[in-house]
């Protein structure tokens, strides 16, 4: 087990390090600088004053002498500062990470609740009613753009029946309720998203484990329907669900932009969003590594749980 | 059943965080009615302003938020006039506070002396004096902080304090706005001057502007700082210590909504008042939205120094000749495309200055819509020969021209497509090809990368010199590093001469016939297809008052302490 985390650690570190010279160089490929952007709205501006902020702000040395100056400054524990924001790149990615994870697993949780039941209960049933209907939900919930939810759930919570805010995020100091009212549509509008990738993999899965002869062993045993489904099946029924959701861990921390958008909800979506157009290699670099990290992590915690669900997995060994 | 013990855990883990979260600053957006509130206003905006320094970097949702907060020395007002921001009279050479004067290295200068008002303080009762101004000069000349403008601080050569109140700034340029000092915002000496003394360079990092941005110390409007969501929203509350008009309202919530959907449906349920219209909706959204709902809400459509235009590339060959380019400027019917598209609220431009500008001249060419002119144009440049709908030469060349602009820009997308088709009735085959803003801004314009036609827009101030725009000396190319914003490539020695001599002469009456050439050699040589001014929308509840558009670069927040609220029926 040691010996498979030191060398998943050892494979994570050159993932990130090969990731962010790619990240660096493709941010620093894209055709423009700020200093463009300022002379767009401004047209004033004179061109001694425009290659000044060039050399300010490093943009006029080769890109590669700059990723290198990074990753010095970088391993030296100073990631700099944010050049939109103009603070520390931590203060900055902090606050929209806290607000990413207080959003995205709350979404994440109310979907993984309703998708694993939903998509059980399709699967002990197939082609019945239930069966039917968990499907046509969970197309529909594929199916339908998490911006046109957005606006739609606004329209009718916030503009017409006027119970919730449409946007933003609760005022300091504010009430647990206050919170509250300030999640739920955004939640709401992942969670919808989520259920119906999440129910169908449920179910394909559960319907797998259904047919295995170790279920057909217990009928025979004369154990009860629900115990043979919720206790037999829907565990090793897990181990591939377990896959999807360790990818979208990595999605906790990264953010969903789009509805982070609509919602003025300021998390990790917008955030990478508004640092890569604007340029801001330091903050953008950051925050994308964090997400890689993250999901590097979420795939190592996957590993460990396929060995907790399946004792006939062995992490790190030859065998499985 | 362990994994069941894990969901609990974590919606324990979500809703603690929840809890414990500080939130932010956003106002409780309850669908309440301004009537309950009345001394609350909650803007809608659709960008966040980064840095909060106001001689750091330009940016318009910065603008909106800094006229709340301070002034600059001077600015133009809504009727376009340049007033005084932060000084008691403006000055100028008839009322003896600016004089001429040698400058060291022998040349014509100017000094120009500025009275701060009196009883005016930072926002933490400290008193704003002239060692705040020559400290914001400090900063601002210092190369490694990353000033925007340069110039100005090159320009003004020598800063002295006369006393508390008054400075004398000495100019090594004489220049007809000698007098406008829109860029310079004092700094609070007694909280910035010590971050500045330890390190320029940083500096820009380091400032209470960017750290610290509540501290009341750090402006001198009619309102200071009370919070910020990082990203989402700016609360403003009243200064004690503003000098001038009481504002009415006592907070200002100024929120960013980037969608613009979103952003009606924000107003809509009552979770913003009115949707600024420096940068709020688009025209066309807000003609949709008056349809709808025009009679619940007071909605100004500002037209203004928005020039949306289009830069041909005088490189191209075919643009070379004058005669296309007139050509060009009579297939295309302006004035359909403003009532067709803007229902009217979009003027027809017929050169980069505005007709609301003093400035401005109307003996100038106009190009009415009239193919036949535009035939007999194309048919004078040897674009003679019909085939399958396409105009050719007698080289056998086709009359292709392909159109650039911002893509996901619908308003843009709409007119490129009526452009085409009116195109296509004289045998213009128009090709459109659209870029990210991004890549359009960053590459396309500046390495003048668009064969044909670039589409975009300028925005400037009252009797802006067009210089960088204009002279031939502003084209971007390879020696200059691509600097400069004369992306047509205009190269005409009389236009750069009556530029030159524009800057200089001090007197309005003779600087007039300068305008007026230079408008006209535009008009004539149409180096740039002028298509109409902008117009920004303000969505504003009905009862708001004293809000007063300006349609150039100083905003109406510079005005904000006139805002106030005032029911049908009553005085306000």
């Amino acid at each position: 087990m040691t010996r498979f985390l030191l060398m998943r650690g050892l494979q994570s570190l050159v993932v990130l390090a090969v990731m962010s010279f790619v990240i660096y160089g493709l941010i620093g490929l894209m055709p423009g600088d700020p200093i463009d952007l300022m002379i767009s709205s401004d047209p004033k501006m004179t061109a001694a004053d425009a290659a000044r902020l060039r050399t300010l702000y490093g943009l006029d040395i080769p890109l590669y002498e700059r990723y290198w100056n990074w990753l010095l400054s970088a391993l030296s524990g100073d990631l700099g500062y944010s050049r939109l924001f103009g603070q520390p790149v931590l203060d900055v990615l902090f606050p929209a990470l806290r607000n990413s994870l207080m959003l995205l697993g709350t979404a994440f949780f109310m979907a993984v609740v309703i998708a694993i039941p939903l998509g059980t209960l399709a699967a002990a049933k197939p082609r019945s009613a239930t069966d039917y209907s968990v499907n046509l939900l969970a197309f529909a919930g594929i199916s339908i753009p998490s911006f046109w939810l957005a606006l739609m759930l606004i329209m009718f919570f916030s503009v017409t029946l006027g119970w919730l805010p449409a946007g933003g995020i609760a005022p300091d100091g504010s009430s647990f309720l206050e919170n509250l009212r300030f999640i739920v549509l955004p939640a709401i509008t992942l969670t919808i998203v989520s259920i119906g990738s999440y129910s169908r993999y449920v179910r394909s899965s559960m319907l797998e484990v259904l047919r295995q002869d170790y279920i057909r062993t217990a009928k025979a045993k004369g154990a009860s329907g629900r115990r043979i489904v919720w206790l037999h099946g829907l565990r090793n029924a897990m181990i591939p669900v377990v896959t999807i959701l360790a990818l979208d861990f990595g999605f906790l921390f990264s953010g969903a932009l789009v509805t982070e958008t609509i919602y003025s909800w300021p998390g990790m979506g917008k955030l990478i969003f508004d640092s890569v157009m604007g340029n801001d290699f330091n903050l953008a670099l950051v925050a994308l590594l964090f997400a890689t990290a993250v999901t590097l992590l979420g795939n190592l915690l996957a590993d460990l749980c396929y060995a907790w669900l399946d004792p006939r997995i062995v992490v790190g060994g030859d065998e499985t | 059943m362990k994994l069941i013990t894990v969901f609990p855990l974590l919606l324990a883990a979500v809703l603690t965080l929840s809890a414990c979260s500080d939130g932010g600053s956003t106002p409780t957006a309850d669908k309440t009615p301004a009537s309950e509130a009345p001394k609350t206003l909650t803007i809608g905006l659709a960008q966040y302003p980064s840095t909060m320094h106001p001689n750091i970097e330009t940016m318009v949702a910065k603008s909106y938020v800094r006229g709340f907060l301070a002034r600059s020395m001077t600015y133009f007002d809504a009727d376009w006039n340049l007033v005084c921001g932060l000084c008691v009279q403006l000055p100028t050479l008839e009322n003896g506070l600016a004089v001429l004067e040698e400058t060291p290295d022998g040349k014509q200068g100017v000094a120009v002396t500025y009275t701060l008002p009196e009883g005016v303080t930072w926002g933490d009762g400290t008193p704003l004096t002239t060692a705040d101004v020559a400290f914001a000069w400090e900063v601002g000349s210092d190369t490694k902080t990353g000033s925007n403008n340069l110039e100005m601080y090159t320009r003004g050569y020598q800063l002295d304090v006369v006393d508390a109140r008054t400075f004398t700034l000495h100019i090594n340029k004489l220049t007809f706005d000698y007098n406008h000092l829109g860029d310079l915002y004092p700094l609070p000496k007694h909280l910035e001057a010590e971050i500045f003394a330890e390190d320029s360079y940083e500096y820009r990092h380091r400032t209470n502007y960017n750290a610290n941005t509540t501290e009341p110390g750090l402006w001198w409007g009619p309102y200071l700082i009370a919070d910020t969501q990082q990203g989402t929203s700016v609360t403003l509350k009243k200064n004690p210590h503003w000098y001038g008009k009481a504002p009415y309202f006592d907070q200002v919530v100024i929120r960013a909504i980037q969608n613009t959907s979103a952003m009606e449906a924000n107003l809509r349920s009552g979770t913003i008042d009115m949707i600024a219209g420096e940068l709020g909706i688009h025209l066309d959204q807000a003609l949709a939205f008056q349809k709808r709902h025009g009679d619940e809400y007071n909605i100004i459509y500002k037209s203004g120094l928005h020039y949306e235009h289009i830069d041909l590339n005088m490189e191209n060959p075919i643009l070379q000749d004058k005669r296309v380019r007139k050509a060009l400027m009579h297939s295309i019917d302006r004035q359909l495309i403003s009532d067709l598209l803007f229902q009217g609220r979009q003027p027809v431009a017929h050169g980069s200055v505005n007709p609301l500008d003093t400035i401005y001249s109307d003996n100038i060419t106009k190009y009415e819509h009239d193919t036949a002119k535009a035939i007999a144009f194309f048919e004078a440049a040897g674009w003679t020969e019909m085939k399958e709908g396409i105009r050719y030469n007698a080289a056998g060349d086709a009359l292709r021209l392909e159109i650039m602009s911002t893509a996901g820009d619908k308003t843009r997308e709409k007119v490129e497509q009526v452009l085409q088709s009116q195109l296509k009735v004289v045998g213009v085959d128009l090709r459109i090809r659209n870029e990210a803003p991004r890549v359009f801004f960053g590459q396309t314009t500046r390495e003048r990368k668009f064969s044909a036609m670039a589409m975009f827009a300028w925005i400037s101030a009252p009797e802006n010199v067009p210089r960088s725009t204009l002279h031939s000396s502003e084209i971007p190319m390879p020696e200059n590093n691509y600097a400069g914003q004369n992306y047509s490539t205009i190269n005409i020695p009389e236009l750069d001469a009556a530029i030159e001599a524009l800057e200089h002469e001090l007197d309005t009456s003779k600087r007039l016939p300068i305008w007026e050439r230079i408008q006209q050699i535009y008009s004539d040589e149409v180096p740039v297809m002028p298509l109409y001014f902008r117009a920004n929308s303000y969505v504003m509840p009905k009862w708001l008052k004293g809000l007063r558009p300006t349609g150039h670069l100083d905003q109406s927040s510079n005005h904000a302490e006139y805002w106030h609220r005032e029911e049908a029926g009553t005085q306000g």
